[in-house]
């Protein structure tokens, strides 16, 4: 299973990582052992087995409706990079073609 | 030219009335007029270390919305994350359903032009809404208050045909939500977004064309627009022997044309993944079942029910169910008066005060008049204390200043006439101030009669029973002739 420099491109720019060409041969490389590593998976007869999200005997609890006290505004501002109004501020945001 | 046939789903995401978040306990607030970025913390920001709770309410109210959608609801449904980088989450991901949600299967009647139909739902899951961006020149702004709110998503089958349709659908699924009590379906403050998938075929072809998808319609007005935009481009292109790209389109509202929305990632790149901070959702049957106990009466069955035991007319009918409001007004004033009967309860609130709401532009909410002060004033109308046409104006007056029926009848000396003498007087004084007309009439020309009811009617200032003004009328003009005026 070989990873084109394209895919590992569409990749990198799905979680936002700048990649120069030489790293994006080396992770075309590694990414693709993953997964022919993971691929032994594929392997197993899994016909009788049905869909599993979780392997813990566990259930969602559930929460009252009830409203607990949020954070000051200023502590969670001070997370942002730059605030203007009491909001955070990005620059200004056009989604981007890979 | 080819005829073109549209087939249109709908997506409808809808926030939750609950009072606190989906996964944390910051209070849901008007992300209109709250004060930015004070209800959030460290789970609706998913900072390390902190684990996301389900909300018991969120999960009921969408459990109400999927039983009154007939769907199949799973006893175990799962979360997952979908991925993807943008400012209006800071976690990097959304907590959403994406194989296993919550309910599966159900369906809706819409009624367009008198004919009913069935419109498929395909399935109903919960996520968590993002926060609201604005966007500058040089910046944009981040208000995370609305990041973490319960946001229920309802989505259709294409099963819709006409833009008619579509508006049925969408004011169903509106009113649905309001009467479930689960959410407001504000599409003003956006607490309600529609999204269309379009395609158009050849009429009478079987297989799908290739279709598109409209975000961010935020008016009834704006999707009927763009979804007619859309069907045209697309019957356009094929009637050229062009092709429809796949593509997701935004709509335009100043040039009233859609168009591409760019880098919009595919499916498979939001890299969905079972969420690992929550295990499966059980339901039990039991609490599903006590939740569709208790599920109120919707407006198709209300309007039925008005229709069939009420027996208001199918028009006043639908006007009372459109709004839950009004229903609810309809209902506490019925049980107010519970002497009155129920159709003249209904004229009265779906004719006169209606208008007058229209026409001010409030809500039913916010009028002056209680059930209690309508009651009286019907009831006078009931007993023939005041004619109907003095009872509009005294509603009028009621609506503008809040003042009861009674204590407004009074100060403007409103009430009926009971004394046939003073009815008398006004006829007589009619009869000798026109004797032209009377004359007219009694040589045969019989509408007159009309027009000198007309005059005495003025002269009382409305406040004759018209049945009674009628028959003196009547009498007296006999008694100046032999001959037998019209009854």
């Amino acid at each position: 299973m070989d990873l084109t420099a394209e895919e590992v491109r569409k990749i990198a720019f799905l979680a936002r990582l700048h990649l120069t060409d030489e790293e994006i041969e080396t992770y075309a490389r590694q990414l693709s052992a993953i997964l022919e590593y993971a691929a032994q998976l594929q392997e197993v007869d899994t016909a009788n087995i049905p869909p599993t999200a979780t392997v813990l005997p566990l259930t969602a609890p559930l929460r009252e409706d009830t409203i607990r006290p949020s954070l000051p505004q200023d502590e969670i501002l001070a997370n942002a990079s730059s605030s203007e109004e009491g909001m955070f501020q990005v620059a200004p945001v056009l989604e981007q073609e890979p | 030219m080819t005829e073109f046939e549209p087939i249109i789903g709908l997506e409808v995401h809808a926030e939750l009335q609950t009072r606190s978040k989906m996964f944390c306990g910051c209070a849901v607030v008007d992300s209109v007029s709250a004060t930015a970025n004070t209800r959030v913390c460290e789970i609706c920001t998913g900072m390390p270390g902190t684990l996301p709770v389900i909300n018991r309410r969120a999960v009921e109210f969408a459990i109400r919305v999927a039983l009154a959608l007939h769907c199949e609801i799973a006893e175990t449904s799962i979360f997952a994350r979908k991925n993807y980088f943008y400012p209006d989450l800071p976690k990097g991901f959304q907590i959403s359903q994406y194989e296993l949600p919550l309910a599966v299967n159900g369906w809706m009647m819409i009624t367009t032009n008198g004919e009913e139909k069935r419109i498929a739902i395909r399935r109903v899951h919960l996520e968590e809404d993002t926060g609201k961006l604005t966007h500058r020149q040089t910046n944009s702004l981040i208000d995370y208050n609305r990041s973490g709110v319960p946001l229920l998503e309802i989505v259709s089958e294409p099963d819709l045909r006409s833009i008619d349709e579509v508006r049925a659908y969408a004011i169903a699924l509106r009113s649905l939500l309001r009467f479930l009590e689960v959410s407001s379906a504000d599409m003003e403050k956006g607490v309600i977004r529609f999204e269309a998938n379009i395609s158009v075929r050849p009429q009478g072809a079987e297989i799908l064309g290739t279709r598109t998808e409209i975000k961010n319609l935020n008016s009834l007005r704006a999707m009927a627009q763009a979804i007619s935009y859309e069907i045209d481009r697309q019957s356009r292109l094929l009637a050229n022997g062009q092709e429809v790209r796949q593509e997701t389109l935004g709509w335009d509202e100043g040039l009233k044309v859609t168009v591409p929305q760019r880098g919009k990632e595919e499916a498979h790149d939001y890299r969905y993944f079972p969420e690992p901070d929550l295990p499966p959702l059980h339901l039990e049957r039991s609490w599903i079942e006590e939740i569709r106990a208790k599920l109120p009466e919707l407006a198709r069955a209300k309007r039925q029910r008005y229709v069939d035991e009420l027996k208001l007319n199918p028009y006043t009918a639908d006007v009372l169910t459109n709004e839950k409001d009004i229903a609810d007004y309809f209902e506490a004033t019925v049980a107010a008066a519970p002497d009155l009967p129920a159709q003249q309860i209904g004229h009265w609130i779906g004719g006169p005060l209606f208008s007058l709401l229209n026409d001010a532009g409030i809500k039913i909410r916010e009028t002056l008049i209680s059930v209690e002060q309508l009651s009286e004033l019907i009831g006078l109308v009931e007993l023939g204390k005041i004619s109907n046409s003095s009872a509009k104006a005294v509603l009028t007056e009621m609506f503008a200043s809040g003042a009861g029926a009674s204590q407004i009848i009074e100060a403007q000396g409103l009430e009926i006439l009971a004394d046939s003498a003073i009815i008398d007087g006004h006829i007589e004084k009619v009869l000798v101030e026109f004797p032209d007309q009377v004359q007219q009439y009694l040589l045969g020309k019989e509408p007159i009669f009309e027009w000198l009811f007309g005059q005495v009617m003025r002269a009382t200032s409305g406040r004759s029973d018209p049945q009674r003004l009628r028959q003196a009328l009547a009498r007296q003009l006999r008694a100046l002739d032999k001959r037998q005026p019209p009854a």
